[in-house]
């Protein structure tokens, strides 16, 4: 006789739903007629995540914040606790966003940025039949709310087991979606090979983590191997363990030295999918390296911080520094991200030997923050486009501002956030970040960030000279007109932008309230 | 009177007249001055009603507000004036619509796509929004993010509107302010840290700070970051190569709020923040800062002779005078710190002016370089003597404003600081020299480079004899030369204010010491609290 686990459907609801979303999505793919299916599968997606978001807010102020202290279910794999419930609610939010993006169809005049098929060999006759073909490609919408899913699961999972289960059903949809550009096709199939093998690689390690610390401490529950490592601490088994399962989850999260695919994937990858990975994925994968850290190697007897201070710095220096030779907007913006990752890790750093500090609340504002402001640069880099597709290289920009001002103003927003200037989001979450690394004492680390800081912000500002500063070039790109859906995306992530620099309190109480874990 | 809340009005209506200009449709371009022009006289007449329900016996901090702001930091959007605030507020009040009217006619060049005339003007409102938020900031916090969100319209000044090196310049003003800002972060939050762990809850507000006390050995830290922000920001040599790039690349207007009150943010650092909340590391960095002061009022004086250029010369001047600031500041004695605080006010005005009269020369001659103007006296007479007026003032001539402050932080720091004294002393004998030199290369002789001679008089045209005429060949070929008309009525009403309230206040400073002496009194006090 098989008990059967303790299954609470409320808390797996978010879950069930986004699933059950990518499963209609595939249903929908096999049985749906060709000219409905793109309608369809946009509908299926947004309300997916839309529905996953919601059901998040539900449960959480109906059993979190309506008294509940979280609940560890399914057998003690899921933990449903306010930290998980915001990052939850975070990566299902940005996917509506990211989701928006991918439906865009008036910015190429293929009417998507996806290849209708990718099967037909790059640069084939059939291939340049299918730029001007009607076709679109609609597998990419399931393929999303799987990563969704995947996501979701990851920044609950209470067990090594089930994070693993997680990264893969997050990162195989990805290695596939980002293959699947309709233009400069090989840059993004080479992109998909790339990170499929350093992804297999990262999975790899996190396997043979997870078999360490299952060796070390005999359990794979984040609880249980914080209780064997206060009863007996310090086994080489426990470290090196560890170390494996951190370089698997900082690869996801494109930290420093883990980054290489970072540039050549973000460049290679349809744009709305960088966008989607750059900011669902990085929440996905800190919310997994805050509850492995925080949860299962919280303890007083141990600490990973030299770890973690070490590999913030890499990071800050190596995203600021070679983000300045970067002359494609793609890959700047992927240096920047991952000099972004350095600065996170300086929040997660903020968690004091007695399990108090502001780091986790900060943190998690701090993706959020960064999410939002990411998507939003990238739906930008969408609009401005030659013959060739997107205009990436940074000497199209030139005289942007007075081609096309309003999009010049927002990108110039968004890049000033990236910049972390007062009054935008961006400086908001720095100051949090910092904030909650210096209670802990560590502030050299803070001063190594405000110099990268300052270093980074120079590959910010020379985009702002090159829109504002330079004379339009003679055969620039033109500024598409965006339809509906990324219009949507750039009014929200700019509100957003503006609004969590000047009037943060609420978000920001919100994120102090959610800094709790339990497991 | 006094309940009304002046300091938050003075933000919001040029922020929302920014907003307004630069919503206005292509084609507006009179309007959007005009516009520009009101807003800023309001702040004018805002901030002297400001002054005038100031009680110069009463509370340090007078016209408070305090709201709620970001709880979970413990940010207050909190604003006040001391006496040095006030008299600041004051000098960004009617420097403002000065610049406004010095660039109404020739405003930025270029074609109007390129160069659009209504942003000009809403950045230039924006700016001065920060302004008045920086120096009413009471919450640290808010000082920090006025501080550094103030760049971002200076920026697009210098950027978007500058002359031909304007990208290089911009960029450079940005860089060197962000890394002084955010060293200054880090600072700010460890300041909070340190208040956090003294009071039990971390606060910004400044009146809490300054009590705290700090362990010496984290005081030197903490007033390191402060100090580095505001040495670029003043700035002090060696943080001050950024300045004469910027100042020469901005247009005249921008040059004027970016020497005039921009950099005094910096010294208004020092005397709002250094002193006060780090008394023991103020006095242990005392002879550093010293040292530097007296070393920028020298060496910025002999660049200053040596340049060709009129507005980085006048940047230079600037720098000069900035040693001087510092020096007061930090001789720690009431009569040098007001003689800096009057200093800040009067350097200003003066060379606020001298900024206007060279824009008004460039305008007219198309050239910065000294070697293409000589007698333009003969033709404009009333621009010389302004001219004249505006450098006088800024050597410190007995009668003129600037006289007063120098002499006052020379003679508060003699007792003090004898040796640093003495050498800022002959600072003022090359100022002498280098505002003199200027004026006479352009002012008299004979006409020429671009300024065409009077009909009949026998100077060829473009004709250049001395050796400052063949390096301003050199980078300025074949310019036209012109007929130099006199003022305008338009350019007289901008300069007019300026000229008056130099022999005012030359004759009559008390009118600004009664006001900053309390505040200077106060924070002197800070400093000696813990001696």
């Amino acid at each position: 006789m098989i008990d059967a686990p303790d299954l609470s459907l409320a808390a797996l609801a978010p879950l069930l739903f986004v699933f059950g979303a990518a499963c209609i999505g595939v249903l929908v793919e096999a049985f749906a007629p060709r000219e409905v299916r793109h309608p369809v599968q946009v509908a299926v997606a947004l309300v997916g995540t839309g529905g996953g978001l919601a059901a998040t807010i539900v449960y959480a102020a109906t059993h979190e914040w309506g008294g509940g202290a979280g609940s560890v279910t399914a057998a003690g794999a899921l933990a449903v606790d306010r930290a998980g419930l915001f990052l939850q609610a975070t990566v299902a939010g940005l996917a509506v966003l990211a989701v928006l993006l991918f439906a865009e169809r008036s910015l190429d005049p293929a009417r998507s940025a996806f290849v209708a098929s990718a099967a037909v060999p790059a640069g084939s006759p059939r291939d340049r039949d299918q730029l001007t073909a009607t076709r679109v490609q609609t597998e990419v919408y399931p393929l999303a709310l799987f990563a969704v899913g995947g996501m979701m699961l990851f920044v609950t999972a209470n067990d090594l087991l089930i994070m693993f289960v997680a990264l893969e059903v997050l990162s195989l949809p990805l290695y596939l979606i980002s293959g699947l550009a309709r233009r400069r096709r090989l840059l993004s199939q080479e992109a998909a090979v790339k990170y499929f093998l350093l992804g297999a690689f990262a999975s790899a390690f996190f396997l043979y983590g997870l078999a360490l610390v299952y060796g070390a401490t005999g359990s794979v529950r984040l609880g249980e191997i914080r209780q064997s490592l206060a009863a007996n601490d310090g086994d080489v088994l426990v470290v090196l363990g560890l170390a494996l399962l951190v370089v698997g989850l900082l690869f996801k999260a494109s930290v420093a030295p883990f980054h290489s695919w970072t540039p050549d994937v973000y460049q290679g990858a349809p744009t709305p999918v960088t966008a989607f990975m750059a900011a669902c994925t990085k929440v996905a994968a800190f919310g997994a390296i805050l509850r492995l850290l925080y949860v299962g190697f919280g303890t007083e007897e141990w600490t990973w911080r030299p770890l973690v201070y070490g590999v913030a710095i890499v990071s800050m220096v190596v995203g600021a520094v070679l983000g300045l030779t970067q002359t494609d907007l793609k890959r700047m913006l992927a240096y920047s991200s991952i000099a972004h990752a350095g600065f996170l890790l300086t929040g997660v750093l903020g968690l004091g030997a007695d399990g108090e500090g502001s780091g986790l609340a900060a943190t998690m504002f701090y993706l959020l923050t960064y999410g939002l402001t990411t998507i939003g640069a990238f739906a930008v880099l969408t609009l401005v486009r030659d013959g060739d597709g997107e205009a990436g290289h940074l000497s199209q920009w030139a005289g942007l501002a007075s081609r096309s001002p309003l999009t010049a103003a927002v990108m110039g927003l968004f890049l000033l956030a990236l910049a972390g200037i007062p009054l935008t989001a961006g400086f908001t979450g720095k100051f949090a970040v910092f904030r909650a690394a210096i209670e802990q004492g560590a502030w050299p680390l803070v001063l190594v960030a405000v110099l990268a800081s300052a270093v980074a912000a120079f590959f910010y500002l020379r985009v702002i000279v090159l829109m504002y500063f330079s004379p339009p070039a003679a055969d620039g790109p033109t500024v598409g007109v965006p339809g509906v859906p990324t219009t949507v995306v750039l009014a929200v992530t700019a509100t957003a932008t503006l609004a969590l620099g000047i009037l943060p309190g609420a978000v920001l109480d919100l994120a102090e309230q959610a800094a709790r874990f339990v497991g | 009177m006094s309940d009304f809340p002046f300091l938050v009005t003075m933000i919001a209506v040029p922020a929302v007249g920014a907003a307004v200009v630069a919503a206005l449709p292509k084609g507006r371009e009179l309007l959007a001055r005009q516009l520009s022009l009101g807003v800023s006289l309001v702040v004018l007449v805002l901030a002297v009603l400001a002054a005038v329900a100031f009680d110069t016996g009463g509370e340090r901090f007078q016209l408070t507000t305090s709201v709620a702001w970001i709880p979970d930091f413990g940010v207050e959007f909190a604003l006040g004036v001391d006496g040095i605030a006030l008299v600041m507020l004051l000098l960004v009040g009617l420097l403002v619509p000065l610049v406004i009217g010095a660039s109404w006619e020739d405003g930025p060049g270029g074609t109007p796509e390129e160069r659009p005339v209504r942003f000009f003007f809403a950045w230039l409102l924006l700016l001065e929004a920060m302004m008045v938020g920086v120096f009413a900031a009471t919450d640290v916090f808010l000082f920090y993010v006025f501080f550094e969100a103030m760049l971002v319209p200076m920026y697009f000044l210098i950027g978007r509107f500058g002359g031909p090196r304007r990208q290089y310049a911009a960029v450079k003003f940005f860089l060197y302010s962000l890394v002084g800002g955010l060293v200054m972060l880090a600072a700010v939050i460890g300041l909070y840290v340190v208040s956090a762990s003294e009071l039990g809850e971390g606060t910004f507000a400044f009146d809490a700070l300054r009590q705290l006390e700090i362990d010496p050995g984290v005081q030197k830290l903490l007033f390191l970051g402060f100090f580095v922000a505001f040495a670029i920001k003043a700035p002090l040599v060696p943080l001050h190569t950024w300045l004469p790039d910027s100042a020469a690349e901005v247009p005249i207007g921008g040059a004027v709020l970016l020497v005039g009150v921009l950099d005094k943010v910096g010294t208004f650092g020092f005397l709002r923040y250094c002193l006060p909340l780090f008394p023991d590391a103020s006095r242990a960095f005392a002879p550093l800062v010293l040292v530097l002061a007296v070393v920028g009022v020298l060496y910025a004086a002999l660049l200053a002779m040596g340049q060709s250029d009129m507005k980085r010369l006048v940047a230079y001047t600037s720098i000069s005078h900035f040693g001087f600031i510092a020096l007061g500041i930090f001789a720690f004695t009431t009569e040098a710190a007001s003689g800096a605080v009057l200093y800040m006010v009067n350097h200003g005005i003066a060379t606020g002016l001298l900024f206007l009269v060279v824009g008004m020369l460039i305008a007219r001659g198309g050239s910065r370089q000294i070697g293409d103007y000589g007698g333009v006296a003969a033709q404009a007479p009333k621009l010389a003597a302004v001219f004249l007026v505006a450098g006088l003032a800024s050597l410190a001539l007995p009668g003129t404003n600037s006289f007063v402050s120098e002499f006052l932080v020379l003679l508060g720091s003699f007792p003090e600081r004898l040796v640093y004294a003495i050498l800022a002393t002959v600072g003022i004998i090359l100022a002498a020299l280098y505002i003199l030199l200027m004026y006479q290369r352009t002012m008299h002789g004979p006409a020429r480079g671009v300024v065409a001679p009077a009909e009949g008089a026998g100077s060829p045209p473009g004709g250049t004899a001395d050796g400052a005429g063949a390096t301003a060949v050199l980078t300025a070929p074949a310019r036209t030369a012109v007929r130099f008309h006199d003022l305008s009525v338009r350019e007289i009403a901008v300069v007019a204010p300026l000229v008056v309230l130099i022999i005012v206040l030359g004759v009559q400073p008390q009118l600004l010491l009664d006001i900053i002496e309390p505040a200077v009194v106060a924070t002197l006090d800070d400093l000696g609290a813990t001696r």
